[in-house]
């Protein structure tokens, strides 16, 4: 069962910027695009385990600060030719406020 | 409904088109490709090393026939296109295959060019220029012993050394007096000849067919006077010509090639060409390189872009013969006022020569030493001028691959394990795989693919020379304009001129005027943009935090484990001991886990997590210290000596000079980093000679050296002049800064960029012209006033929180 859990207010991330949420397991990191929208994946980059968080953004993907590796913030996958993967979770937008899908927690650990 | 595109010519440069179009448009065509070879678009340049059997047809494939299947893309294959019906826009194939086309695209390559001699249509006379042709001499190798082939240039050379390779005996029949005169002048000639000799290959030159001789199968070739040699093969490698066949029964304007404009149309404007069939401002190119440029040109015109432009290429040669290392560019043989150059051991089998004119190279050719051959290049195309490096040219960039490589440059030697890229410990091997696996042409797709040279970039030229040698002369230099980034057409410098000509002052209202492909820019464009407006427009450009790499929004530098690292400024190099105290006791109750003394002479403290940022510079700022910038594009330290204070052969008062500069130059940001330094005397304990401004103090005044650069490259500064008093090291300081900072491309230092523009020109801006010297000093100082707002202080007072405050999960 989907388990919306309010995070932050729109305006609490900037635009193409991002901010983080540190729960007991991991950090995930909340994206905002140009457009408003918001993307939440695993702060953790699939190549060397960088901050994604502390990327750039741009279009719906982010730059890993540390090697450049450029991932989809919609899917959580690395852009071509880089391959790997980060987990993705899902956001809702209402009334300003940003939701997270948080399912039980030894989910998120997984 | 989808529009209709058909390919005629299912060969490299037709395909590299589509390719261009499925990236920019992958949704706007219906695809058909015919091809008269019954195979998927292989790596014609390859079939050399496939004649002399260091590859085999797998490993040039390119595109397999999953690629079209793929891509949505109907391939016709072993189908010849023989007629063009312009009025119904079809094409109808010999089998009677038929396809509609709104757009049609003619890459229909070039035929190998045929002597109309008797008996040229013999068994055993063959050319070479398809697998069919490849697969034919191998089976000959099998069955005979003698192969005469006619032909002294790059194409004969390569099937001669592939058909010795398969143990034949090869003759190599040339008409003229000397091997590749197209490419190379006669001593480099003379060298060539004499080292395929040593292999075993036998010439005749200055030879002219007059008949193939044989009943049937092919027995010999005889020669106008009338001399004879025996063959049981014959190979036809005199050249090509351009294949128009088709288009001209269908009526199109053609002379050598299919006639074709500036955006690649021929005269049906439905209909565009590109490749070897195509002749473009009366000349029709048989190299690979200038074939892909054609064909990202078409894919923009066809994609309905229509802003991109072909204007011709400048080509260069190398030879793919294993073991014989031969370049060739431009204008090598020279005429009217040329000067020449050249360098030649004869021991050593080397031979160097440049064409120079006005210090402008316009040709080259390089044998048995071919590392610069790509430097010369780059050199040529760009019309950089060699004035200030003139006397050393011919011994090479002899900085290339520096970063410790030293002589290692001849990358063709090194073994598969061999480290080329440092940064990312990328090997030999892995590259030249990647080359061959992915069939990459451009130094940005082996940096895509491996990441090789994507770092810190020292690789750069031992990646490029790999790729040339990999892919011989199908390596796509980069062209002559380079792209800021992939999201636009233009080039730094077009960028910063339209930020100045046109008043852009902001993000969006660049990338809306110089057309930008994507709507926010990307991780490389976004910061580089954001600095040339903010050194353009100081006083009125808003910095945007978003646009900037982390170091610079956090100000810290990001370590691997994602904490922070903190250097206070301290000017000069001097501290006090509260000052140290307050390190001290900050380090303490943050429990910092790591200090070190930085090359710098700053005290670097490691590990700080970036919710401790603001806090800890509180206490910082309360003591006195400003940020030290150890983390940005940015003025960095001055570095000093003790000076004569102290030091028994100090001259000046390099630690009081040392303060001053960094006064007037902290908190700027800059293209990439800069560093500077004070020696008190020529003893250069400061070392300023490798700094991008550094100054030596003598008894009678100040030198000031620029252009250092204790880094990737090492680079010993070029002095830019004396002076005697420390008003003027500070008005030079800044206007040279000023100028570096408004004219030097984003992210490069000031080593490659006096190189880039020349110390003369540099010289006769600074000391010649006062007026601009002190104007440049002038807008240095106006944005300093902007820039030289502590940012720790106004973080550590509440600014910018987001940046650090993690997210709580509401309620």
């Amino acid at each position: 069962m989907t388990n919306w859990t309010e995070i932050a207010k729109l305006e609490d991330i900037p635009r193409l910027g991002s901010r983080v949420l540190k729960t007991d397991t991991m950090n995930i990191a909340l994206f905002r695009t140009a457009s408003d929208e918001v993307f939440a994946i695993r702060d953790e980059c699939p190549h060397k385990g960088g901050p994604l968080s502390q990327g750039i953004v741009h279009g719906t993907s982010v730059t890993c600060p540390l090697h450049n590796w450029k991932i989809d913030l919609a899917s959580g996958e690395a852009l071509v030719p880089d391959e790997g993967c980060t987990n993705t979770f899902v956001t809702k937008i209402e009334d300003g406020r940003v939701f997270l899908a948080l399912s039980a927690p030894e989910e998120v650990a997984a | 409904m989808k529009k209709k595109l058909v390919l005629i010519g299912n060969g490299m440069a037709g395909v590299r088109t589509l390719e261009e179009l499925l990236k920019i448009a992958p949704e706007m065509y219906d695809i058909t490709v015919f091809g008269a070879e019954p195979y998927g678009n292989y790596n014609r340049i390859m079939l050399s090393p496939v004649l002399a059997g260091e590859k085999t047809v797998d490993d040039i494939m390119l595109n397999d026939e999953q690629w079209y299947s793929d891509n949505g893309i109907t391939l016709y294959k072993g189908k010849s296109v023989t007629e063009i019906d312009r009025v119904n826009r079809k094409v109808v194939a010999e089998d009677g295959t038929t396809a509609d086309y709104d757009r049609l695209l003619l890459a229909t390559g070039s035929n190998p060019f045929m002597i109309p001699v008797p008996g040229k249509d013999k068994d055993g006379v063959i050319a070479f220029r398809d697998i069919h042709d490849v697969d034919t001499m191998l089976q000959a190798s099998k069955d005979y012993k003698k192969a005469v082939v006619i032909g002294g240039g790059l194409l004969g050379l390569e099937a001669a050394n592939g058909l010795m390779k398969q143990g034949m005996e090869v003759t190599v029949v040339h008409l003229l007096d000397s091997l590749m005169e197209r490419q190379l002048d006669k001593p480099a000639s003379a060298l060539l000849k004499a080292s395929l000799e040593e292999r075993g290959m036998s010439f005749l030159m200055e030879a002219a067919t007059a008949e193939i001789i044989g009943n049937g199968h092919v027995q010999g070739v005889r020669f106008k006077d009338g001399s004879e040699v025996e063959a049981d093969l014959v190979v036809m490698g005199v050249g090509i010509v351009p294949n128009a066949e088709l288009a001209k029964s269908a009526g199109l304007h053609c002379e050598r090639g299919i006639v074709v404009n500036d955006v690649m149309q021929t005269f049906d404007p439905a209909i565009y060409a590109v490749g070897e069939c195509a002749q473009h401002r009366g000349i029709a190119y048989g190299l690979v390189a200038p074939l892909f440029e054609q064909g990202k040109v078409a894919a923009n015109q066809l994609a309905s872009l229509g802003y991109a432009h072909y204007q011709g290429s400048v080509t260069s040669t190398k030879l793919k013969v294993t073991g014989i290392d031969l370049f060739s560019a431009g204008d090598f043989n020279e005429s009217g006022d040329d000067e020449v150059m050249v360098l030649q051991d004869p021991a050593s089998g080397t031979y160097k020569k440049l064409v120079i004119n006005d210090n402008r190279i316009k040709g080259a050719v390089l044998y048995g030493d071919t590392i610069d051959g790509t430097w010369y290049f780059q050199l040529m195309r760009e019309d950089t001028s060699i004035a200030d490096f003139r006397k050393t040219i011919l011994f090479g960039q002899h900085d290339l691959g520096d970063a410790g490589h030293g002589d290692e440059t001849r990358v063709m030697a090194l073994s598969d394990d061999a480290e080329i890229c440092g940064c990312n410990g990328v090997c030999k091997g892995d590259i030249v795989n990647a080359i061959s696996r992915h069939g990459l042409f451009t130094l940005d797709d082996v940096r895509a693919h491996t990441k090789a040279s994507s770092s810190c970039g020292s690789c750069t030229g031992l990646v490029e020379a790999l790729l040339a040698s990999t892919v011989g002369e199908g390596y796509d230099a980069s062209p002559n304009r380079q792209a800021l980034c992939k999201c636009t057409e233009y080039s730094h410098d077009e960028v910063i001129a339209s930020i100045k000509k046109h008043e852009l002052k902001s993000m969006p209202a660049v990338r809306e005027f110089l057309e930008w492909k994507t709507p926010d820019g990307c991780a490389a464009c976004r910061p580089a943009l954001n600095y040339y407006l903010l050194a353009r427009w100081p006083e009125e450009y808003q910095d945007d935090a978003q646009s900037r790499f982390i170091n610079e929004r956090a100000h810290g530098n990001i370590q691997k484990d994602g904490t922070y690292s903190v250097v206070p400024r301290m000017f000069g190099g001097l501290v006090k001991p509260d000052e140290l105290r307050t390190i001290a006791d900050v380090c303490d109750k943050y429990e910092v886990p790591e200090m070190k003394v930085t090359g710098g002479q700053r005290i670097d403290l490691f590990g700080v997590k970036k919710e401790d940022l603001p806090p800890l510079w509180k206490d910082l700022t309360d003591a006195g210290f400003v940020s030290g910038h150890a983390y940005g594009k940015a003025m960095r330290t001055v570095k000093t000596c003790a000076g004569k204070t102290w030091c028994r052969f100090g001259t000046q008062n390099s630690t009081g000079l040392g303060v001053k500069l960094e006064e007037l130059t902290w908190g700027s940001w800059m293209p990439h980093k800069f560093k500077l330094a004070v020696s008190g005397c020529p003893r250069n304990c400061a070392e300023a000679t490798i700094k991008d401004f550094g100054v030596v103090c003598v008894d009678s005044g100040y030198e000031l050296h620029i252009g250092g650069n204790g880094g990737i490259k090492v680079r010993v500064t070029d002095l830019l002049t004396k002076v005697d008093t420390e008003e003027q090291v500070l008005e030079y300081c800044g206007a040279f800064t000023q100028m570096y900072r408004e004219e030097a491309h984003y992210l490069e230092r000031t080593a490659p960029w006096v190189e880039r523009v020349g110390l003369t020109s540099i010289k006769e801006r600074l000391l010649d012209d006062e007026a601009e010297r002190k104007a440049l000093y002038e807008r240095f100082k106006i944005s300093q006033k902007v820039a030289q707002v502590d940012p720790w202080k106004a973080r550590a007072g509440g600014a910018e929180q987001h940046e650090f405050t993690p997210l709580q999960i509401a309620g």
